[in-house]
């Protein structure tokens, strides 16, 4: 069942582990198809295991049981960058040593390490703070390193965790704006979770709508809104209204649900 | 009150204006200037109090001598050389004795903070051995590495080694999961995880051990040219001591003071040269 434009075949993925001698159920039978240079959105309530199905497919986790298929083009670049939920900028290394990271990783000299670095800089508007040091820059400037830090590594995959979470409206706006440019040009097969339905609508091709404990694909819903998108058009037209309404009806029973599940425990 | 204003009371309630006229404040003093001087007189005060006193007798220039006895001991003392001499020996053991304890603790302790299997079979050791007072291990110290330099070297080392491991390690444990998770998502090797995590991640806890260790060496420093030593500011202080020559010993304290004062500064900047992303949250 390999079909050759597809980037990730999940079979029967399931992820159990113990918290205090308690056998929780993370993830329960994810099947689920990629296609290569898709945009997929991940939403659910919390701790409906989205950030564990990231971690598996980044190699950082394993999973208990099922199959996790990823095709490589390119065995030369590397599998999957993920940008990571929260503060993971090194504050020890400049703007540009961050981004560069992966670079210093892989043995690339450092001029041309600086040359990629700052190529990727531009595009996410951070040229000007190449050489300045994390703790001096705001939360939006952060994520902005973090998303060419994944980026430079021009992985096959790119794995992004609710990357804009913790920052304000303004600030998401533009990154999605952001992100949307620089993804359009690359289109890398990407997943990507929010709580955001908003954020889901602009972003996705197609957007994933998990259950609540355990974590299971409840729904699939396709975005067929054409690229190259453009937020602010996007979002006052009439067909994102009623996705919008799709999704948080789906959304909104699995949210009831853990809430309930909650207040039980 | 007039009738209107009262009118004009029962309608809107009490009006409240809040008016300010004039102009900023300016500081008759500068505040930091007072603060300076402050620093610089209580000093010079305590100074004069000690020459008054030994004067009047009240102080006991047998045991405490004067400000101007001993000023008048350490000029020749600088100028044959003497003093110079015995603080560059000195020096010279601090600084081998320092770098023979930090650059072994900063490695274990990198390892220690990094993989677990190597802290568990580690720590009992260190928790076994950190308590013991290192001048106790003194004699045994100088029963396996004889008179010589090597002893003194030795005993600062270990001082330091403790101090500088411990501090490092927790420096390490110290470093968030998610960074040593972005390393392992790029790919970084074990040794990458040293130079690119580790390392750079423990630096502001392994300069605390360092000074930590300073304090030690200095200690350690005169209980080691105590024994068998013919040099030395701290052997100064024993010579004194046999002397009861007690001006010399107060230059040799004062020296020693210098001596620590000196490499306390030199580490202060060493920091803010190697740990630039910590300076303006200072």
């Amino acid at each position: 069942m390999v079909n050759p434009t597809e980037a990730i075949n999940l079979e029967n993925l399931t992820k159990v582990f113990y918290a205090r001698k308690k056998k929780i159920v993370a993830l329960e039978n994810i099947d689920l198809s990629v296609r290569e240079g898709e945009f997929l959105c991940i939403v659910g309530p919390s701790g409906c295991g989205k950030t564990t199905l990231l971690r598996i497919l980044a190699g950082l986790e394993k999973q208990t049981w099922g199959k996790v298929i990823i095709r490589s083009k390119n065995p030369e670049k590397p599998l999957t960058s993920m940008v990571f939920q929260g503060e993971s900028v090194f504050p020890w290394m400049t703007v540009a040593e961050n981004v560069a990271y992966s670079l210093r990783i892989r043995g690339i000299p450092k001029n041309e390490r600086r040359e990629i670095a700052d190529h990727y800089l531009k595009l996410m508007g951070l040229d000007g703070f190449a050489d300045t040091f994390p703790h001096q820059l705001s939360g939006g400037m952060k994520q902005r390193i973090n998303v060419a830090r994944a980026f430079v590594s021009d992985p096959e995959i790119l794995l992004m965790d609710e990357p804009f979470g913790a920052l304000d409206e303004q600030n998401r706006l533009i990154l999605q704006q952001e992100l949307l440019k620089i993804w359009e040009g690359s289109e890398k097969t990407t997943l990507f979770i929010t709580h955001s339905i908003d954020e889901a609508l602009v972003l996705a091709d197609r957007i994933i709508i998990m259950t609540a404990h355990p974590g299971r694909v409840k729904a699939i819903v396709p975005i067929d809104i054409p690229r190259p998108r453009d937020i602010l058009s996007l979002r006052s037209s009439p067909q994102f209204g009623a996705l919008f309404q799709e999704i948080w009806r789906l959304l909104q029973e699995e949210v009831l649900k853990a809430q309930s599940m909650e207040l039980k425990n | 009150m007039s009738l209107v204003e009262e009118t004009l009371q029962k309608q809107f309630g009490e009006i409240i204006v809040k008016e300010a006229k004039g102009e900023p404040k300016k500081a008759v003093f500068d505040k930091a200037l007072i603060l300076k001087v402050l620093a610089f007189l209580s000093p010079s005060l305590l100074l004069v109090l000690w020459e008054i006193f030994s004067r009047l007798g009240v102080v006991d220039i047998r045991l405490f001598s004067s400000p101007i006895m001993i000023f008048k001991t350490m000029v020749p003392m600088l100028y044959s050389g003497e003093l110079l001499y015995h603080t560059f020996i000195s020096a010279q053991r601090i600084v081998l004795g320092f770098l023979a304890g930090a650059v072994p603790g900063v490695i274990l302790g990198l390892s220690m903070g990094l993989f677990a299997p190597i802290r568990a079979s580690l720590m009992p050791m260190v928790s076994a051995t950190f308590p013991i007072p290192k001048l106790a291990i003194m004699p045994l110290i100088l029963i396996v590495f004889g008179l010589g330099e090597a002893s003194k070297i030795f005993t600062i080392a270990i001082g330091v080694f403790y101090l500088v491991l411990i501090n490092t390690m927790a420096g390490v444990l110290n470093i968030d999961d998610i960074y040593l998770d972005v390393a392992k998502n790029f790919g970084a090797s074990p040794f990458q995880f040293y130079t690119t995590v580790a390392f750079p991640g423990a630096l502001p806890m392994i300069f605390a051990g360092f000074k930590l260790g300073m304090g030690t060496a200095l200690l350690l420093i005169v209980a080691a040219e105590l024994s068998a030593a013919k040099a030395g500011v701290g052997w100064l202080v024993w010579r004194a001591y046999d002397m009861f020559d007690i001006e010399k010993m107060f230059v040799a304290l004062i020296t020693l003071a210098f001596l620590g004062y000196i490499f306390s500064y030199l580490l202060e900047i060493a920091e803010k040269v190697v740990i630039p992303w910590k300076n303006d949250r200072r």
